[in-house]
């Protein structure tokens, strides 16, 4: 590209400046994942933003063509794989709603409890990594050593730390362990002492403050327009909570606050998030207790056929509203399944939000709108 | 908003659209493609249809589908609204990335994916698979004989 | 061998304590680069899927991968000198992964971490679009197994990896890209 063709933005004085493309590449540590993002800057401010996808697509809405109903549940876990049980969770609903299958209310506590303890576990690693994409690396630590506790209490349930499987249509693949209920109420006990650390870590350290407020700001005009549901969205004024316009299983038993912040920037994105694990706590606590007694598993045939029609099942993720579209011509495999994820949607607002910012505001905006990338490329 | 009211902000716009309600989750309408950008205009600016939460491409053997599912924000009342497209061999539809902001990515991902061409776009590229990528991969006569097994 | 104050713990040689009140390490050129090679491993941060997550963890508090010699996680390759592959590679994503692997200094090595990058791992059928094993792409030197694999086994495989270091030799030097097509 020869120099002249470059735009000549601005003389102050006698200093002419042009713009100049950067490459913030697939490979990089505060990218969440493989995104490589063109910048368009002038000098440090950011112009233009344009985000370069693709290179995790692997195909996974051609793949839930080829196979049957319960080998597509799998693949959900691979996608947004910090809400794997939430996600496993939508693809179960939407069958059973093709089904018109009723779960007993045993499946309905114990799913809604490993839900929110998805939901705390993924917000815990944001914020150690949050804190690590602005400089601080203690809150990494700090993070992950909470979340051991929860995968410690995931491997008990169903064998796995990350990818769980641990739905079926129909219920669960096998009832919770002995101690389940016990070590839950431990763990719960003790993040409640930990989450006012984190508030101290981060939450009233100046330089954070500084960072992040008034940084990235969107408005909820547009954060309807883009779509941002979840925390980003919430943090506009958006109220978007799947859980309390359309609730599903248990979240129709529980007293819960859904919390929003009309300010918009990274900060308020920060804020809900955290009052967010507050409120899992506290739906947790409400909950542990009180589980029915059932069968963990409706009868359901070997193979399943979805009648012919259309599905669509939308759940609250970490991440914003996961939808599941199930499109059936009677078949036990599926004629057309579309995944709408939250992280696309997210995504899609951060030229708009981030033009006019540094390429270190850049970073932080990055980090609050909490991107999973597999789960935008599916 | 009930069912009612909205068949008749439709067929004001599209006279010939179908629409069913029973023995699906949400009302459903299908309008031939050339109505879209006249009918999305309506449904945001005079039905409060605001927030598009899914856009998606379907392939049938004769025709083309693009799915919107719609939400109108200050009552909950959602429905999907499905353009028909009979041209499978240059499948075209006007875009509505001017009306939600969303659909500018969720146009690209179809266009990328199915080859449904969004006349009005701004910026219409393949999203995910490189840019020398020949076919598209959701078609149902997408054939790769390394990769795909043929059913 | 006597152990003297100031002299690594597992140090391959004799270690003679001299009249000054000093050390006189002794053994072969061998042993002391594979040595320390091998406790120095700082990898590269290449994460594309959910292994990245285990990989974050086994870097983190409680399996603690430092304890074994990697310190940092550098993010630049030509500052590393392992690069694992913890996620699926995808046909986009192959002449980036490449790249790197060129741009890092000799001597390198590869972990293949999680059943995507052994194989394609659950992408195996019916994709258009991933590749179908990391050493399609670059010559791998441990395959660790798991979807994702436990940090444990994480470690296991770095601990592999340093016994497999340990048996190079300057006489016999190793050059990764022989018998690879």
């Amino acid at each position: 590209m020869q120099l002249e063709e470059l735009t000549l933005i601005s003389k102050e004085g006698n200093l002419e400046t042009t713009e100049y493309f950067i490459n913030m590449g697939p490979q990089h540590p505060s990218t969440h994942g493989v995104l490589r993002l063109v910048l368009t800057l002038d000098g440090e401010i950011i112009r233009k933003v344009e985000p370069h996808l693709g290179y995790i697509h692997r195909g996974i809405e051609k793949m839930s063509e080829a196979d049957s109903y319960r080998q597509i549940i799998h693949l959900t876990d691979r996608m947004d794989y910090l809400s794997c049980h939430i996600n496993n969770e939508a693809v179960c609903l939407c069958i059973e709603k093709g089904l018109q299958l009723e779960v007993s209310d045993r499946v309905k506590y114990i799913r809604t409890i490993i839900d929110e303890l998805n939901r705390i576990s993924s917000h815990q690693l944001w914020w150690g990594v949050m804190g690590m994409d602005l400089g601080a690396i203690t809150t990494f630590l700090y993070g992950f050593r909470d979340r051991e506790l929860i995968t410690d209490i995931f491997e008990l349930t169903c064998g796995a730390r990350l990818t769980m499987n641990y739905n079926v249509p129909g219920g669960l693949m096998w009832d919770i362990p002995n101690g389940f209920q016990q070590k839950v109420k431990d763990f719960v006990a003790y993040f409640k002492l930990k989450l006012p650390e984190y508030d101290q870590l981060l939450s009233e350290n100046i330089i954070f403050t500084e960072r992040t407020k008034g940084i990235g700001v969107l408005s909820r005009e547009d954060a309807i327009s883009y779509g941002a549901t979840g925390p980003t969205g919430r943090a506009s004024g958006f109220s978007c909570d799947v859980r309390k316009t359309t609730p599903y299983m248990a979240y129709p038993f529980v007293n819960f606050k859904e919390i929003t912040a009309d300010e918009g920037d990274s900060l308020a994105r920060y804020k809900v998030r955290i009052l967010e694990m507050w409120e899992s706590l506290s739906i947790i606590e409400q909950l542990i207790d009180n589980i029915p007694e059932g069968e963990h598993l409706a009868t359901t045939k070997n193979v399943i056929k979805l009648p012919f029609g259309e599905f669509y099942q939308k759940v609250e993720t970490a991440r914003g509203e996961f939808g599941v579209y199930i499109v059936s011509e009677g078949k036990n495999i599926a004629y057309r399944v579309k995944y709408r994820s939250p992280g696309f949607s997210n995504l899609s607002a951060l030229d708009h939000i981030a033009r006019g910012c540094k390429i270190a505001d850049l970073i932080a905006i990055m980090s609050t709108l909490d991107f999973v990338i597999p789960d935008i490329d599916r | 908003m009930n069912p009612e009211q909205l068949q008749s902000i439709i067929t004001r716009i599209a006279p010939e659209a179908e629409f069913a309600t029973e023995g699906k989750q949400f009302p459903t309408v299908v309008v031939a493609a050339p109505f879209i950008s006249k009918l999305s205009e309506t449904l945001r600016n005079e039905a409060g249809f605001d927030f598009l939460f899914c856009q998606s491409g379907l392939d049938y053997p004769d025709h083309m589908m693009v799915v919107y599912h719609l939400r109108q924000t200050s009552t909950g009342f959602e429905f999907v609204l499905k353009a028909k497209i009979s041209d499978r061999q240059n499948p075209e539809v006007a875009t509505v990335s001017h009306i939600w902001r969303t659909a500018e990515f969720h146009e690209r991902e179809i266009y990328d994916l199915f080859g449904i061409v969004f006349t009005g776009h701004p910026d219409l590229r393949r999203i995910f698979l490189t840019d020398d990528w020949k076919g598209y991969p959701l078609r149902k006569d997408y054939s790769d004989p390394i990769n795909l097994i043929e059913r | 061998m006597e152990k003297q104050q100031g002299s690594p713990e597992n140090f391959p040689g004799k270690v003679i304590s001299s009249p000054n009140g000093g050390n006189i390490l002794i053994s072969t050129i061998d042993q002391v680069i594979n040595w320390s090679r091998a406790n120095s491993l700082w990898p590269l941060v290449f994460g594309t899927s959910c292994c990245a997550i285990e990989m974050m963890a086994t870097g983190a508090s409680r399996h603690d991968w430092a304890r074994f010699g990697t310190e940092v996680a550098r993010a630049t390759p030509r500052q590393a000198d392992l690069i694992i592959i913890a996620g699926t590679i995808v046909n986009k994503m192959a002449p980036v992964l490449k790249r790197l692997y060129d741009q890092m200094a000799d001597p390198k090595y590869v972990i293949a971490m999680g059943a995507c990058s052994i194989s394609g791992g659950p992408f195996y059928f019916n994709t258009y679009s991933v590749v179908r094993g990391a050493d399609h792409v670059i010559p791998v030197d441990v395959y660790v197994p798991g979807c994702p694999p436990r940090p444990e086994a994480l470690l296991y495989g770095i601990m592999q990896l340093q016994e497999k270091i340990k048996k190079e030799s300057l006489s016999n030097p190793r050059n990764p890209m022989t018998n690879f097509q």
